[in-house]
């Protein structure tokens, strides 16, 4: 197992040295205290939303973990590369497979995977959003396995959430340990809104001549993310709206206020793309706002994410994406991707079959550790019941091995241990692409978990990535 | 030959409604075997002009009521000049014709449907595949209206064994695509002076390698020549609808319908606009 703090042998890792002096000044009782306060301070606030998809319960408290995860300024700069990298794989590839298809013409991804995904819109097909970005915000889950070993879990083109706890896990660390960050050293990640805001300006529709008007629309305030929806406005400066703030109007889009309906230019959609709009998706929906989709169309208004921006981060789709990497940029993958196996090929899923107790088994279409098998904790039962369902439909399944994440030290109630860690960094791509060095850790709370999801126990780390 | 045509439909609300929104697919393109004289679509006697074209070539225009509407009229008319291609059109919109590929609810194929397209498959070559297939749709189906309703999928009307023009064509595309032939729902007009018909009519477009797109009625076991005019396409019957529309909830809806298909120019008046 690899301890990103210290090595085998007790030596610790450089990047982490002032994390260790700062357990050691501290004291355990002090970590406590503070512990205590911060969640206190986060029940205050109300940030208690679940990470998108993980389903559990919307309103209960995400544990913090006050030690922070950190990355060297050098390995920071290989994550900035790779995610970057992706990033504008995935784009092109959703612009060529709504348009072209030349990934799909070469033979390099099957057609099918694509045409009958169920998040692909036929509806796009041959819509020019603005820059060609369809995932304006990619967040890219990430693990590391070993000292120079980061591997790609999985991608989220869609409405990837989690990164207002990036940004208030910062706050409440330069709050309670203002002398922690005193000296600099530290990436400071609170430029995100801006940069955010930044993104979504410079995707503005032909039809906007002036200043873009931006809003974050979403589902409501049931929605398990409303308090990053709000939080997110509220930092950018933009309006929150909900579907029934918004109408079309002479191929515009408007926003009713007090002052009378107001232009949109510009809309973060935190919502499902079968509810933005009854005349085009769903008919049956009483979301949505009636002849969004058009105007979007005709280059009324832009929408981010683009609809059907989801087939990219499909988990069969996933193990294409380095090859997307080579086919669209003739660059080597910077991040690989974790060795998985396809189930949809015939031979790949005999040997997922035979090999189910060291595999994790996951669904195509699932998320959030719900719908997947994880062969090293199972019981003889659990296999020959999923053995069954991945008979039935072998396309539904890919299966990676067990990873052995890394590990950071975590404060629990008898002490620092080492917990396993996964990252979510969040990429922004408009005209130009911007990354803050940071991201989301989650952290499995539970000792020798390696199951990260909140909804099954997992909580979050400040994230740090140290100056040159 | 010129065909005129007009199509009338007519929604009512109890209560009014009071937002209503339409999107209309009712713009005839022109085709390799139709050349498009004069066409017009009006709202309550208003002209309505397409706000954007799909990838599979078809016109759409929005129109929003934000007043409150007791009921609304939409008309579509015009003159078309119709050319006999055998059914052959050709290259139809910008998206791949793989895309058409994609299944639906309402023609996802179940074993009866894929046992049909294995008997069409033993065919050579996809015309005669679809021709096949066409027939076997149509010796699987009795024309019966009233047996099936809107929401009626491909593998429920062969299991009732009979329907109207739109699951003739729905099972015609199930079977297409399990045969991997690309197929898609087309709507249009059939002009027949022996049984003049007062609705909309169906069949479906299979994309055939080195031909393109080619129509195949089931209805009629023909391939649409002359006597047709195609007005709009999608996926199934419910992507491919002239018109859909959403209100407010709570409202009951009804609706009217009438085609008429006359060969010969549009009347002067009906010219004007």
């Amino acid at each position: 197992m690899f301890d990103e703090m210290s090595v085998e042998g007790g030596t610790t890792r450089p990047p982490y040295a002032r994390v260790e002096g700062w357990i050691a000044d501290s004291g355990l009782e002090l970590l406590h205290k503070r512990s205590a306060e911060a969640e206190a301070i986060f029940r205050r606030i109300g940030i208690t939303f679940a990470v998108y998809g993980e389903g559990g319960d919307p309103e209960r408290l995400i544990p913090f973990d006050l030690i922070p995860r950190v990355f060297s300024a050098a390995e920071w700069r290989r994550l900035d590369r790779g995610i970057r990298q992706r990033a504008r794989a995935l784009n092109a590839f959703l612009y060529d497979v709504y348009h072209r298809g030349e990934i799909l013409r070469a033979g390099i991804v099957p057609e099918r995977l694509v045409y009958q995904n169920a998040a692909f819109q036929p509806a796009m097909m041959g819509v020019e959003p603005p820059g060609r970005v369809y995932s304006h915000i990619v967040g890219i889950d990430i693990v590391r396995t070993g000292e120079a070993a980061f591997q790609v879990l999985e991608d989220n083109c869609r409405t990837p959430s989690g990164v207002s706890y990036m940004l208030e896990n910062r706050e409440i660390m330069m709050r309670m340990f203002p002398d922690l960050f005193g000296g600099g050293g530290v990436e400071p990640v609170d430029r995100y809104p801006d940069d955010l805001r930044k993104t979504l300006e410079e995707v503005a529709p032909p039809a906007c001549k002036g200043d873009p008007n931006v809003v974050v629309l979403t589902p409501g305030p049931f929605n398990s993310a409303y308090y990053e929806h709000s939080f997110l406005a509220d930092l950018m400066g933009v309006e929150l709206v909900e579907p029934q703030d918004l109408f079309v109007d002479e191929g515009l889009c408007w926003m009713r206020t007090t002052r009378g309906p107001q232009r949109v230019d510009v809309i973060y959609k935190r919502i499902d793309d079968d509810f933005i709009d009854p005349l085009a998706f769903r008919p049956e929906s009483v979301l949505g706002v009636p002849g969004l989709f058009n105007v979007y169309r005709a280059g009324g208004v832009t929408l981010c994410s683009a609809p059907g921006a989801g087939v990219a981060d499909d988990k069969a789709i996933y193990t294409y994406v380095p090859e997307m990497i080579r086919f669209y940029m003739g660059e080597a993958p910077i991040l690989e991707n974790v060795p998985t196996f396809r189930c949809a090929d015939p031979d790949q899923c005999a040997h997922v079959l035979a090999h189910l107790e060291e595999l994790v088994v996951k669904e195509v279409h699932g998320s959030g550790g719900y719908g997947m098998l994880i062969g090293p904790r199972s019981t003889a039962e659990q296999r020959a019941e999923f053995a069954k369902k991945l008979a039935d439909d072998p396309a539904n399944f890919i299966a990676q091995p067990t990873l052995d994440l890394s590990s950071v030290p975590t404060l629990g109630p008898r002490g620092i241990a080492p917990r396993h860690v996964d990252f979510r960094p969040f990429c922004l791509v408009g005209k130009s692409m911007r990354l803050v060095p940071g991201g989301l850790t989650r952290v499995a709370l539970r000792e020798g978990s390696l199951v990260v999801n909140s909804s099954q126990g997992g909580g979050v780390k400040d994230t740090w990535v140290l100056t040159e | 030959m010129r065909l005129t045509v007009e199509h009338r439909t007519r929604y009512a609300y109890e209560p009014p409604a009071v937002h209503l929104h339409l999107r209309l697919k009712l713009f005839a393109p022109a085709t390799a075997a139709q050349a498009v004289k004069a066409w017009e679509v009006t709202v309550d006697g208003r002209p309505v002009e397409p706000l954007v074209r799909d990838a599979f070539g078809d016109a759409e225009a929005l129109v929003a009521l934000r007043r409150k509407t007791e009921s609304v009229e939409i008309i579509a008319r015009g003159t078309v000049e119709t050319t006999d291609t055998a059914g052959v059109l050709g290259r139809i919109g910008a998206a791949r014709p793989e895309v058409a590929l994609r299944t639906t609810p309402l023609t996802r194929p179940d074993a009866a449907i894929e046992a049909m397209a294995r008997e069409a498959a033993g065919e050579d070559g996809a015309l005669a595949r679809m021709h096949r297939l066409s027939a076997l749709v149509a010796e699987a189906l009795d024309y019966r209206p009233g047996a099936t309703e809107a929401g009626t999928t491909a593998a429920q009307a062969l299991a009732i064994g009979g329907g109207v023009c739109q699951d003739f064509a729905h099972l015609l595309i199930a079977g297409a695509r399990a045969m991997g032939v690309p197929a898609r729902y087309v709507v249009g007009y059939l002009h027949d002076p022996e049984a003049p018909l007062a609705e909309t009519h169906a069949w479906a477009e299979a994309h055939v390698h080195g031909l393109g797109w080619v129509g195949f009625d089931p209805v009629h076991q023909v391939c649409p020549a002359e006597s047709y005019v195609r007005l709009a396409s999608g996926f199934d019957a419910a992507d491919a609808a002239p018109i859909r529309g959403t209100l407010s909830a709570g409202h009951e809806e009804e609706m009217e319908v009438a085609v008429r298909v006359s060969a010969g120019q549009m009347q002067q008046q009906q010219q004007q606009g």
